[in-house]
């Protein structure tokens, strides 16, 4: 579904993201993880496109995305959350819905209904939205006025009322105790469930061991291992990388 | 009462050009290119009405039309800068136009009077309401006519879609980019719907006023155009008007009586009010407060949702 083909981005000579290659497949949760700097959220921008790579592409879906700019790769399908909250602060909680909100496929409203006119289908499927992220209560609220949590949870609302096929969630456990790290697994389950792909980019090993089908692991910006959690958990390179080792220079 | 309706058409027409830079505040973009597009809408309604002897109504919505073309141009190289630079550029915008009506010259004769433009004279003839034979009430209500529809647009605006957009853009760009918003096209719509309404502020400015030169059009008329919406308050199109109303009404003509020392007291109140209501006079506490007076519970995002809670 998501092909990453020698993917590279330079910051004047430093290898942020270094020749990576992989394949996320369809319906997965597919966790990104390694050591503070090693790529992970160079490699979200630059699918994305908030970055454009200085080397390599990526492909989604059988096509090129060069070029494209976020919101055109919204409208393809990848929508995603920010490792630092980035809520429409003055905005309600409606609000910021309702902005990301795309209609199914074959089923978009015209130009007036979207922008001037409101359906009672874009309310409903908004209301469900919020449902899902335990925010229903909250709806005429300002995002500024959430607790942490909350806006957390707004930003996966946000990020999945487009409707995306693959959603790229960055350190979205970031601040949280272990009752919301256990929500958050349940909710990414739930998006597995109605056929999301899913790109997790975490810190907490908690919730990458306990959700993800496959892991791949970065260092100094270049894939040093992937595979399942379990082979994940054993393999020596990632224990270096993340421990260090005295007789090796890196993995 | 004809300094009352004077006033009332000032207080109109600055409250058309406050909401043209209102509609850039909303997307983030400060603006001093209102005053070139307000120019821009003055001189083209001007010349229409005066040299080829149109009807006031065409020749304000192509004077407003004009100004949202041009509007419409220097959205997209100016979208390349932001903040300071994005200042610094419309003000020269604003100055290009100024300098071109400096050096307009285009006088015609029609009906055996030489009318037109006439460089650093000015444009002395742009008598269309005394022409008509329409009063002064006429003219205040003709003004305010346009001043309801803008704000009643606007209002409106708020409440549906792109409103919610406009404000995104402004509260966060790479948020909204990655939200499926197309922030080029946002931003250029809102200059050009800018333009258009400044362009329309200028028509009305010049048939009022009956003569327009390039003096008129300075940097300090562009600063009162964006510091209108900042006074207000971004939270509503009222902000702007109470804004207006407090500076042209209160500060301006409310004072005349203290002579020179109302333009130190003029600042020193400026000032006072940012203070003391840093998010604008109408900040968004006293959009709820008059909401839940008026008892309606409704609120910008759609009917319906307000009942979730």
């Amino acid at each position: 579904m998501l092909k990453l083909d020698d993917l590279s981005k330079h910051f004047d000579g430093v290898r942020a993201v270094d020749g990576l290659s992989l394949e996320v497949d369809q319906g997965e949760v597919f966790g990104l993880i390694g050591p503070n700097g090693s790529g992970k959220s160079t490699t979200v921008n630059l699918i994305c496109g908030v970055l454009s790579a200085t080397r390599g592409k990526v492909t989604f879906k059988g096509r090129d995305l060069h070029g494209l700019p976020p919101h055109r790769r919204l409208n393809a399908g990848i929508s995603r959350t920010f490792q630092n909250i980035r809520l429409f602060g003055e905005l309600t909680v409606w609000q910021n819905v309702w902005i990301a909100r795309r209609d199914a496929p074959g089923r978009e409203a015209g130009f007036i209904r979207n922008w001037f006119g409101s359906s009672a289908r874009t309310r409903e499927a908004i209301e469900e939205t919020l449902v899902f992220a335990d925010l229903a209560g909250r709806a005429n609220d300002l995002a500024q006025n959430l607790a942490f949590g909350e806006q957390r949870r707004l930003e996966l609302a946000r990020a999945v009322a487009a409707r995306p096929d693959l959603i790229l969630l960055d350190e979205p456990a970031a601040g949280m105790n272990r009752e919301e790290v256990e929500d958050l697994r349940q909710r990414i389950l739930a998006l597995k469930h109605d056929g999301i792909t899913v790109l997790l980019v975490e810190h907490v090993m908690e919730l990458v061991m306990g959700v993800t089908d496959r892991i791949a692991v970065l260092n100094f910006g270049k894939l040093i291992a992937l595979g399942t959690p379990g082979e994940i958990q054993g393999n020596a390179a990632v224990r270096e990388a993340y421990l260090g080792s005295p007789d090796s220079e890196s993995a | 009462m004809a300094f009352y309706f004077g006033l009332l058409q000032t207080i109109g027409i600055h409250t058309l050009l406050g909401l043209s830079a209102y509609i850039l505040l909303l997307t983030g973009q400060l603006s001093l290119a209102q005053v070139g597009f307000f120019a821009i809408g003055a001189y083209v309604s001007g010349i229409l009405t005066v040299i080829f002897e149109y009807h006031i109504v065409p020749g304000l919505f192509l004077g407003a039309l004009v100004g949202g073309l041009f509007a419409f141009l220097v959205g997209f190289p100016a979208l390349r800068v932001k903040g300071l630079m994005l200042v610094v550029a419309t003000i020269a915008f604003s100055e290009i136009v100024r300098l071109f009506f400096f050096n307009l010259n285009w006088r015609v004769s029609v009906n055996g009077v030489e009318v037109g433009p006439d460089s650093t004279q000015g444009f002395r003839e742009i008598r269309f309401y005394a022409a008509n034979g329409w009063d002064t009430l006429d003219v205040v209500l003709f003004v305010w006519l346009f001043v309801v529809i803008v704000m009643a647009l606007l209002w409106w605006l708020d409440r549906v879609r792109v409103g919610a957009t406009l404000r995104a853009v402004g509260a966060d760009e790479l948020a909204a980019q990655s939200s499926g918003v197309n922030i080029v096209a946002v931003k250029v719509s809102a200059m050009t719907g800018g333009g258009i309404i400044a362009g329309l502020a200028g028509g009305l400015y010049a048939h009022s006023a009956t003569y327009v030169d390039h003096l008129t059009f300075s940097v300090l008329l562009a600063t009162f155009a964006v510091a209108y919406p900042i006074l207000g308050g971004l939270s509503s199109v009222f902000g702007t008007l109470i804004a207006v109303i407090f500076v042209q009404g209160v500060l301006i003509e409310g004072m005349r009586f203290l002579g020179d020392w109302r333009n130190i007291l003029f600042g020193l109140l400026i000032i006072i009010a940012m203070n003391v209501r840093p998010a604008g006079l109408i900040d968004g506490k006293v959009v709820l407060r008059i909401r839940e007076a008026l008892g309606t519970g409704k609120k910008s995002g759609g009917e319906g949702h307000a009942e979730t809670r």
